[in-house]
């Protein structure tokens, strides 16, 4: 606010004062909204893991925290860098990785296809929605054992049952954003005289990729619980068989580092999601500002 | 008005005989008898629920589901302008007017229909980054991009703000003035189908209640005194009554 303005401000609260209604001089910018919650502060969403890693850390130093229960922070540091040494942390990252990779390589596609057969054609409907919503209310887990006796406890099964819960939220999402087209866009093809192939490539697939990238948002988060159930069960390599491993020794610092890798896993594929949407969806950034 | 009037050939560009349309026994549109000639601006007013989108969208074959009979003509190249834009939202604005458009040099022909409703250098920008105005004058590019005979419009203006749709009647009027098309508004503000329209017909339970040729005598003084009796005559049809003499005229013919 230039001081020009500012003193007309003053003036018209000076004159309004002897009308009994004075008006106070707007500052030059609000704020924030009256009933929000008041401005965000950079990098504030830190503050409670920050803090949690310095009780955690100060109770360790102190001795309030037994160490055989829960290691110092820089215990678990250690131990890592020892992981990394003996070459362990990174072969087991590799296998555990590459595992819910293979995975997803399967169930990605295979939900991809399924939900456009089922989406876009009546029969597809008929043939595969009654299916997969049966197969839906069966949680993946609980068909392991079913599996181990079809596929063995190798690769084979454990692949099988990470790509049969990322299937499902792609096929559920995809599938429901195929078939919520808005009808209003239905009704302009219809007027523009667009064929239907040109329909379901300008209007229904685009339309729909919103939906499908939120299944793979959630395919990640069941991926990697998918991940962690079938490494436990008789692995001889991975995250899971590691943390598992150690569990049977008592070594809680290794528990520790297995899980702060799942963590990461999780963090990454979270963002190599949200990266995506970024990139493939660029109409709905300017909505975001 | 008057300056498209002289441009007519006489030949119809819509013809309805005896249209009957219903849903769920409910009569909507009860033997609607219909003319409309080439490049022929005709306003469709009526109260809600009296048919009038009903029959916009029998003539541009959006009414599936609906039980009827009669007879329907309409132009091969027919567009539509929703009162939303409806632009798709994944498109560009280029993209969107030149959706589904077949011919030679589709972008070009998409570049000047965006020029001519004043959006040139735009071309490149999202539906979500321009105003309610703005979005409304892509879907009209889209629409005359086509080259259409028939322009259906159903309440194009109804969503804008009061100063944004006197912009566009103006351009709506200069865009029609140019390339001519048969034209059937659907619209309940009497005062824009008075403004717009060569024919202003009124729709009640189903049947067209008036057919009012718009006469304006083409001067300021007379002009005014027309308008106003016009607007009465349709309030009236409307079931609107007006006291002689309250209605202040419309603020453009004001002061001459």
């Amino acid at each position: 606010m230039t001081p020009h303005s500012f003193s007309a401000l003053a003036g018209e609260a000076r004159l309004d004062a002897r009308t009994a209604t004075p008006i106070h001089p707007s500052p030059a910018r609000r704020a924030g909204r009256r009933l929000g919650l008041g401005a965000p502060i950079a990098y504030g969403w830190a503050l409670g893991p920050v803090l949690l890693l310095a009780f955690w850390a100060l109770g360790s130093a102190l001795g309030w925290i037994d160490a055989r229960i829960l290691p110092a922070p820089w215990v678990v540091a250690m131990t890592a860098a020892d992981l990394v040494a003996q070459g362990r942390l990174q072969h087991n990252v590799a296998t555990s990785g590459l595992r819910a990779l293979e995975g997803l390589a399967f169930g990605i596609p295979a939900g991809i296809a399924v939900a456009l057969v089922s989406g876009l054609t009546r029969l597809g409907e008929y043939l595969f929605d009654g299916v997969v919503q049966i197969k839906k209310s069966i949680p993946v887990l609980a068909l392991i054992p079913l599996l181990m006796l079809w596929f063995g406890i190798g690769e084979g099964m454990k692949i099988t049952v990470i790509a049969l819960s990322v299937f499902i939220p792609i096929y559920i999402q995809f599938h429901d954003a195929l078939r919520g087209i808005d009808s209003r866009y239905v009704e302009l093809a219809e007027t523009l005289r667009v064929s239907r192939i040109d329909f379901v490539r300008h209007v229904i697939l685009p339309g729909a990729l919103p939906g499908l990238l939120l299944g793979l948002r959630y395919a990640m988060t069941t991926a990697l619980l998918a991940l962690v159930v079938v490494e436990e069960i008789n692995a001889t390599s991975g995250i899971g068989y590691m943390i598992d491993l150690a569990r049977s020794y008592g070594q809680t610092n290794i528990v520790l580092v297995g899980l702060v890798v799942y963590a990461i896993l999780g963090f990454s594929a979270d963002a190599a999601v949200r990266l995506l949407q970024r990139l493939a969806l660029p109409w709905q950034r300017t909505l975001a500002g | 008005m008057a300056t498209h009037a002289r441009r007519l050939t006489g030949s119809p560009a819509v013809e309805i005989r005896r249209l009957v349309r219903s849903f769920d026994a409910r009569i909507i549109l009860d033997r609607i008898d219909l003319t409309i000639r080439r490049g022929e601006f005709v306003a469709l007013l009526g109260r809600s629920g009296s048919g009038k989108t009903t029959l916009l969208r029998a003539l541009a074959d959006l009414d599936y589901g609906a039980a009827g009979s009669g007879e329907l003509i309409v132009p091969e190249r027919l567009s539509v302008i929703f009162q939303d834009a409806r632009l798709l939202p994944w498109k560009r604005v280029l993209d969107n007017v030149v959706f589904g458009l077949s011919g030679p040099d589709p972008l070009d022909r998409g570049r000047q229909a965006l020029a001519e409703v004043e959006l040139a250098g735009r071309e490149a920008a999202w539906p979500n980054e321009l105003s309610g105005g703005e979005q409304q004058r892509v879907a009209l590019a889209r629409c005359l991009v086509r080259e259409p005979e028939l322009l259906l419009a159903d309440e194009p203006f109804g969503a804008l703000d009061a100063l944004t749709r006197i912009r566009m009647h103006e351009l709506l009027r200069r865009l029609c003035a140019r390339h001519h098309p048969a034209v059937l508004l659907v619209t309940h503000d009497v005062d824009e189908a008075i403004q717009l329209a060569d024919r202003v017909l009124v729709l009640d339970k189903g049947r067209v209640a008036a057919d009012l040729a718009i006469d304006l005598p083409g001067h300021a003084a007379d002009d005014g005194r027309r308008f106003a009796e016009l607007r009465n005559e349709l309030l009236g049809l409307l079931g609107v009554a007006v006291p002689a003499g309250q209605e202040p005229l419309p603020e453009f013919l004001q002061g001459g």
